[in-house]
């Protein structure tokens, strides 16, 4: 709902704007953020990848498949700061414009999301995976709540690519 | 762990990494239909579209939803149409006001001319 309150205001900004503002045409990075789009997608895969290796009963592999996970999130976070530096050095700020106003608040939102996720992940490829010792179904179970999570993460970007990079202006 | 079992996750790998393709492509044809004059209504509803079949494709398979029971299912058409409701309840004030500002919903008023005596 958080996020569907900022698509709304969005849509309330970008309707009541006399003019609004192309990605492409401000300067956003689209084949940064294509790629980034790829590397959200491939965390999905290799997150759900390690959900099924804990099904198969491979430690090994839920270790090697969740590590892939947390390093795209890495990944995704360095090219994102790439973009935001890009733009500062611009002197582009939240302040500049309304378009730039809700780019920073949507993607700096969203990633904070992946930092909390990442954070999760991490402790469940690391010390939380004491647990699949002592009880592998429960731990199964957490690293499919997390994975609900990370796909939601996902899922956001999916919507916030097309919305603000490439949507035409008016 | 028995053999049936295994099968059954590895079916569920391939269907992800299928997932993951259509996903991939889904991406790039989002890309370079931006790239194609399309016209503002039209270029918004072809991206969104595609986002809403890439996203659908995320819960559907990586969020296992295509296996939940029909109360999930309701619980995320509610929360669907919430959104619509709380963006259409801003859309119509906002139309209502523009409305009201550009006259449409403004009392005519008869302009009586002041007579003038020569």
């Amino acid at each position: 709902m958080l996020f569907g309150a900022l698509f709304s205001t969005y849509v309330l900004l970008r309707t009541g704007s006399e003019t609004w503002e192309n990605g492409a045409q401000i300067g956003l990075n689209i084949p940064l953020a294509t790629i980034n789009t790829l590397v959200l997608i491939i965390s999905s895969v290799t997150m759900v990848m390690s959900w099924a290796s804990l099904k198969m009963k491979n430690l090994g592999r839920y270790k090697m498949y969740m590590g892939v996970t947390i390093l795209c999130g890495v990944i995704f976070l360095i090219i994102k700061g790439f973009e935001y530096a890009h733009k500062f050095e611009h002197g582009i700020w939240p302040s500049t414009s309304t378009f730039m106003a809700i780019y920073f608040t949507m993607t700096g939102l969203h990633g904070l999301h992946v930092i909390g996720g990442m954070i999760v992940n991490s402790y469940l490829w690391g010390p939380g995976s004491k647990m699949w010792k002592t009880d592998p179904e429960r731990f199964t179970n957490r690293i499919e709540v997390a994975g609900l999570y990370w796909h939601f993460v996902d899922l956001v970007w999916i919507f916030l690519f097309p919305v603000l990079y490439l949507l035409p202006g008016k | 762990m028995n053999d049936a079992h295994h099968e059954e996750v590895q079916s569920h790998v391939k269907t992800y990494i299928k997932v993951f393709a259509a996903l991939a492509v889904g991406t790039i044809v989002t890309v370079l239909a931006s790239n194609i004059h399309l016209g503002i209504i039209l270029g918004i509803i072809v991206a969104l579209l595609i986002a809403t079949v890439k996203g659908s494709l995320v819960a559907a398979f990586f969020m296992h939803l295509s296996a939940e029971r029909k109360t999930i299912y309701w619980v995320l058409v509610l929360t669907a149409t919430f959104i619509v409701v709380m963006i259409g309840l801003i859309m119509f004030a906002r139309e209502d006001q523009q409305g009201r500002q550009q006259g449409i919903f403004a009392v005519p008023q008869r302009h009586v001319p002041v007579a003038t005596s020569e």
